[in-house]
């Protein structure tokens, strides 16, 4: 059977919490590529991640990773993707060796293979000096590092990433934007939320932006740049986008996201 | 009224509003409209405290309390257990001021005095401290008033010199450790310092008890005729509180000026060193330190072994837990001890150990499920593995039962040795006390950090209550079932009624 070619296919997805936060979504992001969903604050980006991570449920609509229906076959979606928020999912009385092997465990892969891609992982994103303490102390940028490293530990097909880069500092940003490049070279669908529009700009092949719960605009950079009619930057582009749906939006739509 | 900026009325005043709050979330669980319903409970639970000590105590006062060597006794080794309560919540309370971070950062980055903050949160101490003292003390000592006179009420004021000692006290003990063993091993002892305090004098006179006398009360001591006999002189300063509580003006007025002063010295002395040891205290959470490790050699293990695994170690990295895992060991040290002292007597005499083991049990089964089942720090990483929800919860639950059975099952198993059918009792009863915890924590489950767990009750108080309650119709179904009484049954419906209030009160339903 071949390859599904969406990695995600969100259709008519809504949710609402006091008031709609998601609007009959319909999103589709291709296997293999990197995916960029920008918003404003409240728009409904992180209420969207979470329900494709199983974390929320949708109260409409269906969505599918890499053809599995989420809802029907959970465990079945869940094995094949890895969930990243910024704040770093990770036990403070765990050494991140202790961690990666817990992860490993949850996601049934073999100890001998995970003994190997955690040492592979912490050496990737340099925290070998730190394998064998607790993260209790550790800084921001080192805990999200372990959680990215606990991400990838069972190898999954796609990444969802909530504001991966919040709190990091330039060189830990760094180690952790070409851990992604290198996933998504080797065939891993990412999707990512960020506030950083250069990041976006600089590393999504498509960006979505959300506004109310809406995907209000979609496409590369520059067919996003075509649709404003103005070769600008991705800020300008974002800006202009959500101003213009401002204007036409009901204003009372998302606050709750 | 406002106070001037920065100053310790200011400071004060700032403290209270935050406590205030902190309080009514607490007891409301963060929702206003209850506070009809929580007064009119706590009315309730006053008015029932009250005929309960009036049930108690009345017919000792009515019979004409005389100050004399052995009424002074019983005062003062029933204060000294209060005291003890009290010292252990301000040892708590302490540290919390120097390790707590909430706020610290900001007013150490400020250009407010270290020594006022100090001096404030310390008065707060005593003043919660007094509280609890109060809470506890209130029923007997309005009853004594009531039926033996209003110079009773006095007690309250050496409640209140007390509690200023217990507090002083405890800032000496938690600078002592900041200067013997290091910002970082500080808060550990001495949160085992408070467990060991708070359990300590409870269990020591009933252990003196069981050894001298062959049972667990832990008044025989105190009303021992050659006790009283060897005990200090009727004009020793060791009585001093007790003739406070009495009546007696001088000795009042002595230990509410030793309080004061004790408290006020305390807080001179340590101040200067307040904000260099908080400091410290705040460095220790940036220390890394690498423990002795091997090769690294992961484990085969099934989904639910890996949680199991993960849980176990946490437990017993967790040095608040096990301070009051510790205290809980040490609530079954008595009746180890009467077991292994009555070894060969009649069954019968067994009967009394068994509540004390089903509540213990029901108590620790419903810490360790909070921890365990709301207290998930990586919630979101267990939710997106590929593990089935009830795969999960079953994988804490055998943690935590496996746990319980390690710690009660070498009581249980001496029991045998005297008698088959209670040791089975108690057995059964552990598991449907704990069992019963577990469920109630199941049902009230809400995603949480585990350093929340201080403030588990914020989830719900329904939860709580209905925690405690179930343990102890649990623990009063055990002890008459082992006494072979169809009475047994009256606590039993109690308490699954209990249950069945709770889990209809339950947010069931609401969560993924």
């Amino acid at each position: 059977m071949s390859e599904p070619a969406f990695a995600l296919d969100i259709a008519g997805l809504n949710k609402s919490f006091d008031r709609p936060v998601v609007k009959d979504l319909h999103l589709r992001v291709k296997a293999g590529e990197f995916y960029a969903l920008l918003g404003p604050n409240g728009a409904g980006k992180t209420t969207i991640l979470r329900m494709v991570a199983g974390l929320l449920q949708p109260e409409a609509g269906s969505i599918s990773v890499f053809g599995i229906d989420t809802r029907r076959e959970p465990l079945k979606a869940k094995s094949i993707i890895a969930w990243v928020s910024d704040e770093p999912m990770v036990y403070d009385r765990l050494t991140p060796y202790e961690y990666l092997e817990f992860v490993a465990g949850l996601w049934n892969i073999d100890a001998r293979t995970a003994q190997a891609r955690s040492t592979e992982l912490i050496g990737w994103l340099g925290l070998a000096p730190h394998a064998h303490e607790r993260c209790g102390g550790f800084s921001k940028g080192m805990l999200q590092k372990v959680a990215l490293a606990g991400a990838l530990v069972h190898d999954p097909k796609l990444i969802i990433l909530d504001e991966p880069l919040t709190g990091l500092d330039a060189g830990s940003a760094r180690q952790v934007k070409q851990v992604l490049l290198d996933k998504v070279k080797a065939g891993v669908t990412v999707i990512m939320t960020t506030h950083i529009l250069e990041v976006a700009e600089r590393m999504a092949e498509r960006i979505g932006v959300i506004n109310h719960g809406r995907l209000v605009a979609e496409g590369t950079l520059a067919e996003l740049r075509a649709m404003i009619g103005r070769e600008t930057t991705l800020e300008e582009i974002f800006l202009d986008l959500v101003a213009q749906k401002e204007m036409d939006t009901d204003p009372a739509v998302d606050a709750a996201a | 009224m406002s106070f001037a900026p920065a100053t310790m009325p200011w400071f004060a005043a700032h403290e209270w509003r935050l406590i205030w709050r902190d309080g009514v979330a607490m007891m409301t669980g963060g929702y206003p409209a209850r506070r009809i319903a929580l007064t009119v409970m706590l009315a309730v639970i006053t008015v029932v405290l009250h005929l309960l000590a009036n049930a108690i105590v009345g017919p000792w006062a009515d019979a004409g309390i005389v100050a004399d060597k052995s009424t002074l006794v019983l005062i003062t080794g029933t204060g000294f257990l209060f005291w003890t309560v009290m010292l252990s919540q301000a040892l708590e309370s302490v540290t919390r001021a120097y390790y707590g971070r909430a706020d610290l950062d900001l007013l150490f980055s400020s250009p407010a005095s270290s020594r006022a903050v100090f001096a404030v949160r310390t008065g707060i101490t005593a003043i919660t401290t007094l509280l609890l003292a109060c809470l506890l003390a209130s029923p007997i000592v309005d009853v004594l008033a009531f039926h033996a006179g209003p110079q009773w009420l006095m007690a309250y004021l050496a409640l209140a010199a007390l509690s200023a000692i217990a507090t002083a006290l405890s800032v000496l003990i938690t600078v002592a450790l900041f200067r013997i063993a290091g910002p970082k091993r500080t808060r550990l002892i001495a949160q085992i310092i408070a467990a060991i305090v708070g359990a300590g004098f409870v269990i020591g006179i009933q252990a003196v008890a069981i050894l001298h006398f062959g049972n667990m009360s832990r008044f025989a001591l105190l009303q021992d005729p050659a006790f009283v006999d060897a005990a200090p002189a009727l004009d020793s300063l060791v009585w001093a509180p007790a003739k406070a509580a009495l009546g007696d003006w001088l000795a009042l007025a002595g230990i509410v000026v030793v309080g004061a002063a004790a408290l006020v010295g305390t807080i001179a002395f340590a101040s200067s060193s307040f904000g260099r040891h908080a400091i410290a205290a705040a460095g220790v959470a940036q220390q890394h330190v690498a423990h002795a490790y091997g090769p690294v050699s992961f484990k085969s293990r099934s989904q639910k072994q890996q949680l199991r695994v993960k849980e176990w170690k946490l437990l017993a990295r967790d040095p608040w837990l096990l301070s009051q895992t510790l205290m809980q060991v040490f609530y079954l040290v008595p009746p180890a001890l009467y077991l292994w002292i009555s070894y060969g007597k009649t069954a019968g005499t067994f009967v009394v150990v068994i509540p004390v083991l089903v509540m213990a049990a029901g108590q620790l089964s419903g810490g360790l499920s909070w921890l365990a089942i709301s207290g998930e720090d990586a919630h979101d990483l267990v939710v997106t593995a590929p593990v089935s929800p009830f795969a999960v919860l079953t994988a804490k639950i055998e943690a935590v039962g496996v746990v319980l059975a390690v710690l009660f099952a070498p009581v249980v198993v001496l029991m045998l040795f005297a008698s088959v059918s209670l040791a089975l009792i108690t057995a059964v009863f552990i598991a449907i006390s704990s069992g019963s915890a577990t469920a109630i924590q199941l049902w009230f489950r809400v995603p949480m950090r585990r350093a929340m767990f201080r403030r588990r009750q914020v989830a719900s108080r329904v939860s709580t209550i209905a925690e405690a309650l179930s343990s102890v119709f649990w623990a009063g179904t055990a002890v008459l079932t082992g006494g072979q009484q169809w009475l047994a049954l009256l606590p039993a419906v109690l308490a699954v009624i209990t249950l069945s209030v709770a889990w209809s009160l339950s947010p069931k339903g609401k969560r993924v």
